[in-house]
């Protein structure tokens, strides 16, 4: 056993708070997946050289605050509608990286027109979607990804295809429109997913400032405080029921052709 | 350099002056009847001229949330569309004004409610000046009665936008917009380079957070009730000097007018040739033509209209800028309303009917 | 053996105790104080820090960015 004091000095340091990530606490319940994509995004933005030519677009859902802790310039989109709002954001400024941030919710239900038609159109943006399958910010109601079974607010007994239809595997879907450049499903709770989900956005970004079309990084994560459980059950739980129905790794991924 | 003279169909000027006036960007949905002004721009094809994107978008939704963000990034965009679609973008158009984004939006009214007719209308009046979406807040509204000012607001409506930080609406109808006229177009403005771009807007436009400025946030969103508070007072005292120094109207033979005629856009052509065949028959009555619909001639109308014996409000529509006159001149003088809806315009004559009624 | 060691320092007053870190250290070396922060939150502690090799998988998967990793060679190696 090494009998040392490590020294704390920079060029001991392994890993810090991402420089981009700013000192405000964050909002989200312990545990939370956003936190981690947060990280990511910072760091791939950091090492990429462009805090000062990315623009990004925060929705409604828990990440509306997203403006709070990532350190670049932010406009924060009506429910469901920051896909158009990036699309503008992009044709207007094209030299810059533009990336929408949102959730399920904001995505799949009451944005699902604007989303689809900007993949359609090959917006050169990407879009960094995290999927919980609950609607987190307003208290566990059904989302469009809530899976066969499961229970939230809006669903007590259990999502029925009778009632509520299907589980929406948007993703899978955007990845046929041919607007759509890379596709992919990513999660971030082990060290080893955390470093892959880091290089799937570091390819959406740059997507993106390329001009290779609509790039989208689904993020299969958990919400634990509305399943009701700790963040370490919850991962359990999400790799025992999301990860079947929502599989990880790339569906489509044109630029590496 | 020599006026440009053409004769163009409003809703074609429009288009013209937007690309003009060096708009950055339009987005649009196809509606009838102004569904001109976004052919026009994709015939014209800006985009090689000076660089002005024009995007067809999937809905009215989704086109005045491109203009939110494309506003955002403190550009000069725009859209356009009639009532119904209008009603879609309620929405954008509370969170422009409560993000405080400079926008211009065109409303080419058509008759109402619903999917009601394509025909002209000024149903939209209480919506454009009186809410049309949540939250307090105003937009600033521009009523042409010519294609001359289709071509002259669409400049102004960017010029006050900016200036206040607020959208701009031109509330037009479709017989302006359908109708052609001679037109002088406006002399060309190139767009903003980038620097002066930072140089108007950096304090919060979306430019990229550069090294020696804090990030820039658009949003209306505010969790403390307190602060919300402070900002919704801004707002209204943001508004009130826009009422106190924007306040634009025209008024005809009111010096030595007994009644007096309210109107605006379309109708407002109308009552000039009422008012030809009115003091015909020794009716003394003048016109007093709100050219800003907010921030309205509130003053000038109790100025004017305090010394009548009577007023009558001519709108297309059932009575609703008629509640803004009586307002104005404290119910100290009687104010009825005469209007036609369903997309009729009313004749000069029908208007004269009216107006005898009130003469005593 | 390598004689590589590391250490994690912990910010506090921005852990809210959701035990990610604990769960991903692959030598166990961290645990949730008995004490809690400003906030009433059980904070990421080094229960046994000689055994840290400083790989940095707890800041990894850390949501809130409280976590700092050093490592360091033994000095007296070579």
């Amino acid at each position: 056993m090494a009998n040392f004091e490590v020294e704390k000095t920079p060029e001991n340091l392994v890993y810090a708070k991402p420089r981009l990530i700013t000192d405000n606490t964050m909002h989200y319940c312990p545990g939370c997946s956003h936190g981690v994509v947060h990280k990511l995004v910072a760091e791939v933005i950091d090492e990429m050289g462009f805090q000062d030519k990315t623009v990004a677009v925060s929705p409604v859902g828990c990440s509306v605050l997203a403006y709070n802790y990532i350190d670049i310039d932010w406009v924060e989109a009506a429910h469901g509608r920051a896909c158009a709002v990036a699309t503008a954001v992009k044709r207007l400024n094209p030299e810059k990286l533009v990336f929408t941030y949102q959730g399920d919710g904001d995505l799949v239900a009451i944005g699902a027109g604007e989303t689809f038609h900007a993949a359609n159109r090959g917006e050169n943006i990407a879009i960094i979607f995290i999927n919980n399958a609950i609607y987190g910010m307003t208290g566990g109601q059904m989302a469009p990804t809530t899976i066969l079974g499961m229970k939230t607010e809006t669903c007590p007994y259990g999502r029925t295809p009778e009632q509520h239809g299907w589980p929406v595997k948007i993703s899978k879907i955007l990845s046929e429109l041919n607007g759509v450049c890379y596709a992919t499903r990513q999660t971030v709770y082990t060290p080893a997913a955390v470093r892959k989900a880091k290089k799937a956005i570091r390819k959406a970004f740059e997507n993106s400032l390329n001009k290779k079309g609509t790039s989208i990084v689904e993020i299969v994560a958990t919400c634990n405080s509305n399943w009701k459980m700790t963040p370490e059950d919850a991962n359990t739980w999400m790799e025992a029921n999301l990860f079947p129905e929502y599989p990880l790794g790339d569906i489509k991924d044109e630029a590496a052709k | 350099m020599a006026e440009e003279v053409k004769l163009m169909k409003g809703n074609e000027v429009i288009a013209e002056a937007a690309i003009r006036c060096g708009c950055d960007g339009y987005f649009g949905y196809p509606i009838t009847p102004q569904s001109e002004v976004m052919e026009t721009l994709m015939y014209r094809k800006p985009w090689e001229e000076t660089g002005m994107v024009v995007l067809q978008a999937e809905s009215e939704c989704a086109s005045i949330n491109m203009v939110y963000g494309g506003a955002s990034t403190g550009k000069k965009v725009m859209t356009s569309s009639s009532s119904p679609g209008i009603s879609l973008m309620s929405e954008g158009l509370s969170y422009l004004a409560g993000a405080e984004l400079p926008a211009l939006i065109v409303n080419v009214q058509r008759g109402g409610p619903g999917l009601g007719t394509i025909q002209p209308s000024q149903s939209d009046y209480n919506q454009a000046c009186h809410g049309g979406a949540h939250g307090d807040f105003n937009l600033i509204v521009l009523a042409p009665a010519s294609v001359q000012e289709m071509n002259d607001f669409v400049d102004l409506g960017f010029e006050l936008a900016f200036k206040y930080r607020n959208p701009a609406m031109i509330l037009a109808d479709g017989a302006i917009g359908q109708m052609m006229e001679k037109v002088v177009l406006s002399p060309i403005k190139p767009r903003r380079t980038e620097q002066e771009i930072i140089e108007q807007c950096g304090d919060w436009a979306l430019t990229g957070k550069s090294a020696d400025r804090n990030r820039n946030i658009v949003t209306s969103l505010e969790l403390d009730s307190a602060k919300q508070e402070i900002f919704n007072r801004k707002l209204q005292a943001k508004y009130q000097t826009i009422r106190e120094n924007e306040v634009r109207y025209e008024a005809l033979n009111c010096d030595d007018a007994e009644y007096l005629m309210v109107a605006y856009g379309s109708s407002a052509r109308i009552c000039e040739k009422t008012m030809e065949l009115a003091r015909e028959k020794g009716i003394k009555v003048g016109l007093l033509r709100p050219i800003t619909l907010f921030p309205f001639p509130t003053k000038q109308i109790k100025e004017i209209g305090g010394r009548m014996k009577g007023i009558l409000s001519v709108e297309l529509n059932a009575g609703q800028m008629v509640n803004d006159v009586r307002l104005a001149v404290e119910c100290k003088v009687p104010v009825e309303h005469f209007g036609r809806m369903g997309g009729i315009i009313h004749s000069p004559e029908e208007v004269l009917e009216a107006l005898t009624k009130i003469v005593r | 053996m390598a004689k590589i060691k590391g250490t994690v320092v912990v910010d506090t007053e921005r852990c809210k105790g959701c035990n990610l870190c604990v769960v991903a250290c692959p030598s166990k070396v961290l645990t949730l104080s008995k004490q809690v922060n400003g906030k009433g939150y059980s904070y990421c502690t080094m229960a046994n820090p000689d055994d840290c090799v400083g790989c940095a998988s707890c800041a990894l998967v850390c949501p809130d960015s409280c976590l700092t990793v050093y490592r360091q060679k033994d000095p007296s190696a070579n």
